[in-house]
């Protein structure tokens, strides 16, 4: 009887594989879904200018941290294909939910980046109301952030929102069991995500060969819905293919798994010292123009007849401006009150706690506090 | 003796212990080449290779689970989980296995397995990186688990807790891996205990009962106290479970104040378990109610400044032990 209730079509194969082949075998856009995708040279340039402010910010993240201005920064140098791409190609009443490394994916949905680097300075945990910017808070327990994202996806659905959420995550959190199992219930709920795996090829000293066996866009087959691998240095591939997948998802018709494959050109994070484990060599690969996105875009372009110095040097001075506008906002952000320490831990808060603010108020009063 | 950090003290206890036990391995996320996130594991897998010291996938619930089922096969795994915070991803195989499976399956099978991981505040690593979960695990019958504070105990007690038969949580701090203190020479054996608490000082007028990295703390404040004439014993419980109530109220026969003293969250916690047992079995020695120095019942901040102000520190130890014994005579 039960049975006759399920109204849900049979499992569907994974091998409904449209967007898949939007690609070709190296992951990159094929003539015909690029004329398809009719990626105008405006369209085009956003992706190239906002991938050279965030390389910018990127740089001036480091330099803020070598400086001492920042605890800890997580440079994203080489993703930038991945972040911008992804992020420009979701519309604008979307969802995103980022892991820490994706940055530029808040830079382009708006955030001030000196504000999200109050984080990294440690002064507050999240820097941006994530209802304004259809942007949740950067994920650092690693993997966690994608049951969420499914969850968010299947209130869409509830809700009957045309509505698609990306999450980003990088190559080492599709071990965990969270993943996995989040795979699994959007496959099974049909939930409107579209899930960004960033294959960097390191989870801090953990290549890719040792974290996963097999291919991470093959693992979406086994619950059901199309993967699409993607060669992560290409801009136009990764904002034309997520288009589309978050298309696919918004229809109704179900997540879809698009693997980014690039590399970390960079520490994990500034806390990391990555000549323990790999060799200049190992970089070599992914050193040259032909792996740069944005001297991949920036070629794309002069194909188009799109590109000239006016507009490369307008972009970089733009850049410049807005790093030294980041460390302007850094540097000028007070550490919060200590009273707030009390702030934000319940929308009601106990009698308890605020007796213990109370007594922590007057201690201050008194000059208690250490 | 020499004198070593607390980090080398635990390597040298793998070490040693994987030499005497070819059935010892280790595991963990960047603990092979990298030499774990703490560097404890540095150079290990140059000695025993990559049979006996594995880099894991990036999964906590599977090295948790892995360690459990070799473990019921007869090995002797030390699973080392990057930050205490993350248990959490394997806290149902930590409960709902490890605990209870000799209990439930007629005294069989041996879970013999060692799960390293340092918790604790105050090197900022903000809300979901600077837990005290101790208390969580601490509450379940069939774990054991200790949280030595000084290098000796790193050593000797994580020696005795890969030789013991049960599954042991081995609390480690991130703030005392550099911490330095005597150990005995390279070769010179020992172990110890894993149900004993220790005195670290001596003193007649309150007894502070503490463990981890806030022993040290303690240990400060009984020296400004001293210079007021109060002279508190300071005991590191160095075992959470079992604990060592004996030592404990043996000090306050003595003392008859107490003040227990922890850097975790106050309401339904590993001290307020301890002041329950003291009352319990102490009442009629206490003059006065026990005093009770946490950390502010809030998710840690993130901002340096604010962080400081969260955790428990030296004046509030002190101010702890002056709500309850009477200011000494001449005293100002
Ligand atoms: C549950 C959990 N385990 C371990 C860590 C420590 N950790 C932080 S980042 C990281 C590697 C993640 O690698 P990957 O997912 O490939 O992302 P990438 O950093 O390469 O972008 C690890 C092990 C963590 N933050 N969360
Ligand atoms: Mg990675």
């Amino acid at each position: 009887m039960a049975k006759a209730l399920h109204t849900h079509p049979q499992a569907r194969e994974g091998d409904d594989n449209s967007i898949g082949s939007l690609v070709d075998a190296h992951g990159l856009l094929t003539p015909e879904a690029e004329r398809d995708a009719a990626v105008s040279d405006d369209q085009l340039r956003e992706l190239y200018r906002m991938m050279v402010i965030c390389r910018r910010l990127d740089q001036e993240g480091l330099n803020l941290q070598r400086q001492g201005e920042l605890g800890l920064w997580g440079p994203y140098v080489g993703h930038e294909a991945a972040q911008v791409g992804a992020a420009l190609a979701m519309e604008s009443t979307d969802w995103i939910f980022p892991y820490y490394r994706d940055f530029a994916m808040a830079v382009c949905r708006g955030i001030d980046p000196g504000n999200i680097l109050t984080i990294f300075r440690g002064l507050t945990h999240g820097a941006w109301n994530p209802y304004e910017y259809r942007f949740a808070p950067f994920i650092i327990p690693v993997g966690t952030q994608v049951p969420h994202a499914v969850g968010f996806a299947v209130g869409c659905k509830f809700d009957h929102e045309q509505t698609a959420v990306l999450v980003g995550f990088g190559e080492g959190a599709t071990s965990t069991g969270d993943w996995h199992e989040a795979m699994n219930f959007a496959g099974v709920f049909q939930a409107p995500v579209v899930f960004l795996c960033e294959n960097n090829q390191w989870a801090i000293s953990v290549p890719v060969e040792e974290q996963i066996a097999g291919r991470i866009v093959d693992r979406a087959a086994g619950y059901g819905f199309p993967g699409v691998r993607v060669d992560g240095t290409d801009v136009l591939t990764v904002y034309a293919v997520v288009r589309a997948a978050a298309q696919h998802a918004r229809q109704g018709h179900g997540p879809v798994l698009v693997e980014s494959v690039a590399y970390r050109l960079q520490a994990h994070t500034t806390s990391d010292d990555p000549t323990r484990y790999r060799t200049d060599a190992d970089l070599d690969p992914w050193k040259g123009s032909d792996k740069d996105p944005i001297e991949r875009c920036a070629e794309r372009l002069r194909q188009r007849n799109a590109y000239d110095d006016t507009f490369a040097v307008a972009v970089a001075q733009e850049a410049e401006e807005r790093a030294s506008a980041m460390r302007q906002t850094l540097v000028a952000a007070r550490p919060p009150h200590p009273e707030s320490v009390f702030d934000l831990v319940f929308a009601n808060p106990p009698a308890s706690l605020m007796r213990e603010r109370d007594e922590f108020t007057s201690s201050l009063e008194q000059g208690g506090a250490e | 003796m020499r004198t070593i950090t607390y980090r080398d003290a635990l390597r040298e206890a793998i070490a040693e212990e994987m030499r005497r036990n070819d059935r010892v391995y280790i595991m963990g996320e960047d603990i092979a080449g990298y030499g774990g996130t703490y560097a404890v594991t540095k150079g290990l897998f140059e000695e025993f290779g990559e049979k006996r010291v594995k880099d894991t996938p990036l999964a906590e619930e599977i090295i948790i689970g892995t360690a459990i089922g070799s473990a019921i096969g007869g090995l002797r795994p030390i699973a080392e989980l990057m930050t205490m915070n993350f248990s959490l991803l394997a806290s149902d195989l930590i409960i709902n296995s490890a605990a209870k499976f000799r209990y439930m399956f007629g005294g069989q099978p041996s879970i013999p397995m060692v799960i390293r991981m340092p918790g604790g505040g105050g090197a900022q690593r903000g809300a979901q990186h600077s837990q005290m979960l101790e208390s969580m695990f601490a509450h379940i019958p069939g774990l054991k688990l200790v949280m030595p504070a000084t290098p000796y105990d790193a050593k000797g007690m994580l020696k005795s807790a890969i030789r013991d038969e049960d599954p042991i949580l081995f609390v480690e701090h991130e703030l005392l891996y550099s911490v330095k203190g005597e150990v005995p020479d390279e070769g010179e054996e020992y172990t110890v205990p894993l149900n004993r608490g220790i005195v670290r000082r001596e003193g007649k007028d309150v007894t502070l009962v503490t463990f981890s990295r806030m022993m040290h703390i303690c240990l400060q404040a009984a020296e400004e106290l001293a210079k007021e004439g109060i002279e508190a014993e300071v005991i590191d419980l160095r075992s959470i479970r079992p604990i060592d109530l004996d030592l404990v109220l043996e000090s306050l026969r003595k003392t008859n104040r107490v003040v227990v003293a922890e850097e975790g969250w106050k309401y339904y916690g590993t001290g307020q378990g301890i002041a329950a047992l003291i009352y319990e079995h102490g009442f009629d020695w206490l003059d006065a109610p026990i005093g009770h120095v946490t950390g502010k019942d809030v998710p840690m901040p993130y901002s340096k400044s604010l962080e400081q102000l969260a955790l428990p520190a030296r004046n509030d130890v002190i101010a702890a032990v002056k709500a309850i014994v009477p200011q000494p005579a001449g005293a100002r």
